[in-house]
């Protein structure tokens, strides 16, 4: 409908690979996408691989990186953006990412509860044996 | 050659069971026999199992679960008759192994092949026209996933004929559903069974969230979508966001008993919390996928029959959605007493009591609704208030046990079983009959005898209360579920009185069936040429009964919440100036064939009859990428015949 | 936007803001639909991701992820789909703008290069179950080959999904509903790379610690 175009603002004020008549990004996109997913990855394997950093942090620290190219690749490469036309697939994404951090921290968290908690069931195997 | 398969895998030494298999099998081959001998093959192939109609699905769904209805409640009837008799040193008449074939059964075939077809079928039916729109956003995916979960109901009734139900309950915890403990057939029929029809569902919550997030009629803003709307919306949200956790929680102890791996076994380092885990972070929100349709039904019958706009829209919306994201934060309280810790107990005590708010929010609408409403006590309304009060007799009992201490008591007691059956059968139930009786003659023309459906309603009402009360009782005294026999004979009188509600609640299906019966044999004296036999508030009480193919033939433009409502108040209905002719997809088989080839590969992994296997989901695979290569054509409804339609309908509600 | 609301067109700027602009247009709810698939798909993915988290530690005294992950391996393989998703954007990019040539060539890269990761994945699954280090060997193994196998599944598939609506568009040229089946494979495309991203870190870099 003719009138959904008149709602997209001045492309300056737009996320990277939102465009007017480019619903699939442009070739800088992309590369710029490719460009920082490479240096992402490569800082995971370099932080997971040194001695280096304070061990504890690692972990943390490769999380980050993973989320930080999972965003590189929602924003330059599935173009999702903060225009009006991506406001449902933002807020399906949002759903989906709460539904994800309840179902896998909330079993982590049972399941470390039930493990402190029980007995491990090799040992319940012996004690019936 | 054919795997684990033989004849000793058809129940010839067990009475019940044969008795049974011959039943279903001479019951099937009369219905084939009618079709052939009237020759209504043509008929039937090219308007119903190739139909991609929204209208024409949601009545199939529909129709699967009143058959299945059938069957999930004679074992229902067993049950009640085994427990009623089986009393201290009586062994009653069904033997163990039959016992757990028939409470797995029930729950299994009650939950995912009536209650998640019945309410599917219902949304299937009314949003699109309630949204003012032709169809769903993807038609033939809505064929197939009709289809796949029709597959997934053929299979549980094959394991009648052929090999064994599972005997590990609705849901199949290991280590028992495991191979050492379960190393027949039956757990292998309930996981192929439910994984097919889980793909169809899946397909079916992804086909509502598109429909109702990107098509709905011009001015149709969100908040002027009816609360059926946003009922459905969140239903099929949470079915999206959950039944992938039942795939993979299925997978996964499908690779423990296929491929010896170590999920949830007992040694190897499996761990089965963790199903337990999964499955309830699924089962939790299955519950919710199935009510919140049902709250929408019951909003829109006491709104239509109080002649009032539903009192709080906004608030019913909030609500709605509060209890969509809410189901997600509650799923421990289905294993309090399974090993976690005083803290993990109490956070999910308090979310689980924190859900009841939103429902009370409701509850108080519906009630505010009804107050100083000019109400009209059609058969809906009879269904919505007996609702109002079991439910929120379900729901307290419920809060009850989201206390863990309380809990430690009732868990796995018949309190449980008294309260899922007093939530289920007084909300889902209830609401689906609603549904049933409003929007039958929306379907089919007619409406349905208003008599009957008093008897049936009453049956079901009292036969619920003489079934469940007695359950509470018992669950306090403490009988567990699931039991084949008892010593305590101070429990029989309960479990007598138990027995009789649930005859009681078959005089209610018989009511039912004989009200369609009748109804048919009687719908000239009771034709419904209005389109709007109700007073309806929603649009789809604007077309005609039943609606065209195309619902409408221009698109209703729409200036308020109650759109019909507000087009009622401004005058009658005129004809359009023009047409533009309309493009209407064509019917498509893939839905029937894809669901064919499933039903053969899951009979053969389940009998490990390993090249039929292959072969048959090759044929599905090819099946897929034929229907893929072919563009699907679209069949033009031109505007003359548009035209003349109009003016026909027109002519019909207002002869002057 | 407010200039549009005194105009009298209807729907105005506003209603279309509430959502109130009429049935959208075919792409739009294909992809949408096809977005929603995905998160679906992810919340799946998620389910075995916490059974791997909770299993990871249960190795009934075989090996462990410290003894199997071969991080060269990873490390090829995270190229071979990051290239491959570009590969898939550039295609998509250049079938919009008709220039047949360049799809054809970075789909087939797109292609050879999944088809070179499904390859290194099944030959480290072959070379880890040749040392006794099955699925069956224990519950952590069960696991990763679960979880990884997954992947390795939608990417297999994903291939054939791309080589079946190439060949479509060379036989019947790029039409409409074909156009919009390649956009949402180039969705499932990146997404499984998402995903892929998730695997590496959790159980490569974190299990080779």
């Amino acid at each position: 409908m003719e009138e959904h175009s008149e709602q997209h603002a001045s492309s300056t004020d737009q996320a990277p690979g939102v465009g007017e008549d480019e619903p699939s990004g442009s070739f800088a996109t992309y590369t710029a996408g490719l460009a920082f997913a490479l240096l992402l990855t490569g800082a995971s394997f370099m932080v997971s691989q040194t001695d280096l950093l304070w061990a504890p942090g690692v972990p943390a620290g490769l999380v980050v990186l993973a989320i930080a190219q999972m965003g590189v690749h929602l924003v330059f490469f599935l173009h999702i953006g903060t225009g009006p036309d991506k406001t449902n697939e933002v807020l399906a994404l949002a759903f989906g990412l709460l539904i994800v951090t309840l179902v896998v921290g909330g079993s982590l968290w049972i399941m470390a509860n039930l493990n402190a908690n029980m007995m491990p069931a090799a040992a319940i195997m012996e004690m019936q044996r | 050659m054919l795997g684990k398969l033989s004849w000793a895998a058809i129940p010839f030494d067990e009475p019940i069971q044969m008795a049974a298999s011959l039943m279903i099998i001479v019951g099937v081959l009369a219905v084939l026999s009618l079709i052939t001998w009237k020759g209504w093959w043509t008929y039937l192939w090219r308007e119903w199992l190739t139909s991609v109609d929204h209208k024409r699905i949601g009545i199939m769904y529909v129709l699967l679960a009143l058959v299945m209805l059938l069957r999930g409640f004679t074992d229902a009837i067993m049950m009640r008759s085994q427990q009623a008799i089986a009393a201290g040193g009586a062994q009653g008449y069904l033997p163990p192994e039959h016992y757990d074939q028939i409470f797995s059964a029930h729950g299994t075939i009650m939950i995912f092949f009536m209650a998640m077809p019945f309410i599917v079928g219902l949304m299937n039916f009314v949003v699109p026209l309630q949204l003012g729109v032709r169809d769903v956003a993807f038609p033939v995916l809505n064929a197939i996933s009709f289809w796949l979960t029709a597959s997934g109901a053929l299979l549980v009734n094959m394991s009648l004929v052929v090999g064994e139900f599972a005997r590990t309950g609705w849901l199949a915890y290991p280590p028992l559903s495991e191979l050492p403990f379960s190393p027949g057939v039956g757990v292998d029929y309930y996981l192929w069974a439910l994984q097919i029809s889980g793909i169809g569902t899946l397909l079916a919550g992804i086909n509502m969230v598109t429909t109702i997030l990107k098509l709905r009629a011009p001015g149709m803003t969100y908040m002027r979508m009816p609360v059926f709307g946003w009922t459905a919306l969140a239903s099929s949200m949470l079915i999206v966001a959950a039944f992938p956790i039942l795939t993979a929680t299925f997978g996964m102890l499908l690779l423990d008993r296929y491929a010896g791996m170590h999920f949830f076994t007992n040694d190897g380092g499996g761990n089965l919390m963790m199903y337990i885990n999964l499955i309830w972070a699924w089962g939790h929100p299955e519950v919710y996928i199935l009510i919140l349709p049902a709250f929408g039904i019951f909003s829109e019958v006491i709104a239509t029959f109080s002649g009032k706009a539903l009192f709080g829209y906004r608030s019913m919306v909030l609500a709605t959605l509060a209890i969509c994201v809410l189901s997600f934060m509650v799923w421990l309280h289905h294993f309090f007493t399974m090993g976690a810790g005083a803290d993990v107990n109490a956070v999910f005590g308090i979310m689980s009591m924190i859900i009841a708010v939103p429902t009370g929010v409701k509850l108080f609408n519906w009630l505010f609704t009804l107050y100083r409403g000019r109400i009209r006590f059609e058969v809906p309304v009879l269904w919505a208030i007996g609702f109002m009060v079991t439910f929120v007799i379900g729901g307290l009992t419920g809060v009850l046990m989201a206390v863990p201490p309380v809990d430690f008591v009732l868990h796995n007691s018949l309190f449980l079983v008294a309260h899922f059956h007093n939530v289920i059968i007084g909300g889902v139930v209830f609401g689906v009959m609603a549904g049933y009786n409003y929007w039958f003659p929306k379907a089919f023309g007619f409406t349905l005898d208003k008599r009957l459906g008093a008897v049936s309603f009453w049956c079901w009402l009292i036969g619920f209360y003489l079934a469940f009360m007695p359950l509470y009782a018992l669950g306090l005294l403490g009988m567990t579920r699931r039991m084949q026999h008892y010593a305590d004979m101070s429990w029989q009188p309960y479990l007598i009185v138990a027995a009789v509600g649930a005859v009681v609640i078959l005089g209610g299906i018989a009511a039912t069936i004989a009200q369609l019966v009748v109804s048919i044999r009687t719908r000239e004296s009771r034709r419904d040429p209005t389109g709007d036999p109700w007073s309806g508030r929603t649009l789809e009480w604007s077309t005609t009964s039943p609606p065209p193919a195309y619902n409408f033939a221009v698109l209703p433009r729409v200036e308020s919440l109650d759109a019909f409502w507000g087009m009622k108040q401004r005058g009658p209905v005129v004809p359009a100036e023009r047409y533009e002719s309309i493009k209407m997809p064509m019917n498509s088989a893939n839905g029937f064939v894809t669901a064919f080839f499933a039903v053969v590969t899951g009979f053969a992994l389940i009998w490990h009859i390993w090249w039929m296997a292959i072969l048959g989901l090759a044929c599905a695979g090819l099946t897929l990428l034929a229907f893929g290569w072919i563009e699907r054509g679209d069949h033009e409804v031109s505007d003359e015949q548009l035209a003349n339609a109009e003016r026909a309908r027109l002519r019909r509600m207002d002869p002057a | 936007m407010s200039a549009q609301a005194d105009t009298g067109a209807w729907p105005n700027a506003t209603m279309i803001a509430r959502g109130g602009g009429g049935p959208e247009p075919v792409e739009i709810v294909v992809a949408y639909g096809f977005w929603i698939f995905l998160l679906s798909d992810i919340i799946m993915f998620s389910a075995l991701f916490a059974t791997y988290a909770v299993l990871s530690g249960e190795t009934a005294g075989g090996p462990s992820g410290r003894d199997l992950f071969d991080l060269r391996n990873a490390a090829i393989e995270t190229l071979c789909l990051l290239f491959s998703s570009y590969a898939c954007g550039l295609g998509v990019l250049a079938v919009r703008r008709r220039r047949m040539d360049g799809f054809y060539l970075s789909f087939a890269l797109a292609f050879a290069l999944g088809a070179t990761f499904v390859a290194l994945e099944v030959a480290e699954f072959a070379g880890m179950i040749a040392r006794g280090a099955g699925p069956s060997r224990s519950a952590f193994l069960s696991a990763y080959f679960s979880l990884v196998g997954l992947h390795g599944a939608h990417v297999t598939a994903g291939l054939l999904w791309l080589a079946f609506t190439v060949a479509q568009i060379a036989v019947k040229g790029p039409r409409d509903f074909v156009l919009r089946r390649l956009h949402c494979f180039s969705l499932f495309w990146h997404a499984l790379d998402i995903i892929w991203v998730a695997l590496l870190t959790l159980v490569y870099l974190m299990g080779a610690r």
